[in-house]
């Protein structure tokens, strides 16, 4: 009966193709709007992402996000230093900073300082020149897209250069050089990102008692991290957290402070509930166009069990079909969207997700079909 | 739940069952309750024998269709019984009744009613592939039956909208033939043709459908067909009138 049923779904290609689009449009705009928060969601964390070789950042306790820089006082990289099960910790400043262009206009950009020693916490990509290049005089390395778009020179004639190796920017009035360009994870505010020395990025920095953002630093290994974690608060005071809990920390303000989760829940619900109205309507409509077939079906000798069976397939190829088209769509969207100011990610999470509310838009399609059906009296067929 | 195995062989313990195939006896269907109540069968007592085709034949309204509705197991009667080849409805389940007719009744419907997305020979393997034959079975015997009805290969692989009414009817017919029921029914089945082509449905229906112990029973309000009825039954009312072995018959009674 599967032959039977398949060929009276795909026989009316109108609604077939009604129901098809309406769940790939559903399906699109699930996976899209999720994408797109799931990408803006990991711009918030993608500093700590990129900072890839400490296990642990040690801040002050109140802070509540990565960008939330409560600055401490520079003794506590000492102190930090002396907790046991610590192997190394260094500094790291992380600021908004102004930097003045060519063309004499202002751009925030987010410094980074480096511990001048080691340079823990660098970019992780350099595209050109090498991380050692930031011990030249005045030097910082730009990260790629900052380069390319917001610190590009603007040429008499409006043309934009890239920011090259080489180049000068004024950063708080104090002369910089670029030695290196990078490539990093973009930030949520969308802020050039501009590394350089500790030392240095406290030079650029506006004078205050305290520069300190955070203390980056690594457990001795075979040390469980978190008792070493608990151990730094437990003798500074300080908030340490591994990588993971930070992200956690940043992620969870990000959604219980700002409207971001709110804006695209509701843009997935009304993809939801468009694509259930529309796929659900012509579903039904499908079925009770057919509803003659089905009673003469059910006359014939088909049971309930057999019908519903029918339906359920009719379902789960539009279904399937809808969501394969929707979500190959959502790709080629972020496909084209990479390399863009546009977020886009797509876990495998976020599939899942849209599988799931495709497979309940069919099911509550067809829920309605089915009561149709098994309620449905064979001696319709008798009624011309 | 009984196994179709089962129901055979109740059908075989059942004594002289070959000497009546549908056997209705005060038969009544009240449609909605109270005031409202509609009574569209009001005590029906009528035998249809084995290898007969009995024509039910009366004005509208007057219970025909709601009659097959009973005999052919989908719909409940308020009273009376109906036996079926040794089958009480309503002694069985409604998955017994249904796998029943799956088994042992055919449909010829007024509208047809074939699947409009399946060819000729698809939809008369519908009723096979609802017992849940395999398909290249059932399209070999769906073919051999359309032949049958004189269907050629082009015509097997036609859809229903390329076919002349006739030539759906002829579909319908097959479908209702090919998993050899022991009664089919009709409602009004040449009630959408043209009187040439309604006597050919009949001529095919008598010559090819009504062969053995097979029953037939042809709902119809269409005279020009009742002449190629064993036996006539007239209703009126939800009452069987009077039951006669001819047309003339019919008619001279009438006069």
């Amino acid at each position: 009966m599967n032959f039977v049923a398949l060929k009276m779904l795909v026989g009316d290609r109108a609604k077939y193709l009604g129901i098809v689009m309406g769940l790939t449009f559903a399906s699109l705009l699930l996976t899209q709007q999720s994408g797109i928060f799931v990408g803006l969601m990991s711009r918030t964390f993608g500093f700590l992402t990129d900072t890839s070789l400490p296990d642990i950042w040690v801040m002050d306790e109140k802070v509540q996000y990565v960008d939330d820089v409560k600055p401490l006082q520079d003794t506590e990289l000492y102190r930090v230093r002396g907790v046991e099960g610590v192997e190394w910790a260094v500094p790291l400043y992380k600021g908004l900073l102004r930097a003045r262009l060519d063309n004499g206009n202002f751009q925030s950009c987010n410094v980074i300082g480096l511990d001048d020693a080691t340079l823990i916490g660098g970019p992780p990509i350099m595209a050109q020149g090498t991380l050692s290049d930031l011990r030249r005089s005045d030097g910082v390395i730009v990260d790629e897209v900052g380069a390319n778009d917001k610190l590009a020179k603007v040429l008499p004639d409006g043309r934009r250069v890239p920011l090259q190796i080489g180049d000068t920017l004024e950063l708080n009035d104090h002369r910089a050089v670029v030695v290196g360009i990078c490539r990093v994870t973009r930030s949520f505010q969308s802020q050039p990102s501009v590394y350089t020395t500790y030392s240095r990025a406290t030079i650029f920095a506006p004078r205050e008692r305290k520069l300190l953002s955070f203390i980056l630093a690594k457990a001795k290994p075979g040390e469980n991290l978190q008792a070493v974690c608990e151990r730094i608060h437990k003798t500074t005071g300080l908030a340490a957290y591994t990588r993971d809990q930070f992200v956690k920390l940043t992620l969870d303000y990000f959604m219980k402070y700002t409207g971001i989760p709110i804006n695209f829940g509701m843009s997935v619900v009304l993809g939801f509930i468009i694509g259930t109205a529309i796929a659900g309507q012509t579903f039904y409509n499908f079925t009770l166009d057919n509803l003659r077939y089905f009673g003469t079906l059910k006359a014939m000798g088909a049971g309930n069990g057999k019908l519903l069976r029918m339906i359920i397939l009719q379902a789960l190829t539009v279904g399937a079909i809808g969501y394969g088209l929707g979500v190959g769509a959502a790709c080629m969207f972020g496909a084209a969207a990479a390399n863009s100011e546009l977020a886009f990610r797509l876990p495998w999470q976020v599939l899942a997700l849209t599988a799931g509310a495709v497979l309940l838009i069919c099911v509550g399609s067809s829920l309605l079909s089915i009561w149709k059906v098994i309620r449905l009296e064979p001696a319709i067929v008798f009624r011309s | 739940m009984r196994s179709s195995q089962e129901l055979k062989k109740l059908n075989m313990n059942i004594p002289n069952q070959n000497d009546v195939a549908v056997k209705c006896t005060g038969l009544r269907k009240t449609f909605g309750e109270g005031a409202a109540a509609v009574r569209a069968l009001r005590g029906i007592d009528l035998e249809v024998r084995p290898g007969e085709l009995m024509m039910l034949v009366g004005p509208s309204g007057c219970g025909k269709t709601t009659l097959i509705s009973i005999i052919a197991g989908i719909l409940d009667q308020s009273d009376g019984e109906c036996v079926v080849f040794g089958h009480d409805f309503r002694r069985m389940s409604q998955s017994e009744k249904t796998r029943y007719r799956g088994e042992s009744i055919g449909f010829v419907f007024q509208a047809y009613n074939l699947i409009p997305t399946l060819t000729a020979a698809e939809n008369v393997s519908v009723p096979l592939l609802v017992r849940g034959e395999n398909r290249r079975k059932a399209n070999d015997r769906s073919r051999e039956v359309l032949q049958q009805v004189g269907f050629n290969e082009r015509m097997m692989l036609s859809l229903p909208t390329q076919l002349s009414g006739g030539q759906q009817q002829r579909v319908a017919i097959a479908r209702a033939l090919v998993h050899n029921p022991k009664l089919i029914v009709c409602d009004e089945p040449t009630s959408a043709l043209d009187h040439e082509t309604g006597q050919s449905v009949m001529d095919l229906l008598r010559s090819v459908a009504l062969q053995g112990s097979r029953a037939l029973i042809v709902v119809t309000h269409d005279a020009r067909i009742f002449g190629f009825g064993d036996r006539i039954a007239k209703l009126d009312d939800g009452h069987v009138e009077r039951i006669v072995n001819s047309a003339a018959e019919l008619n001279g009674n009438r006069k």
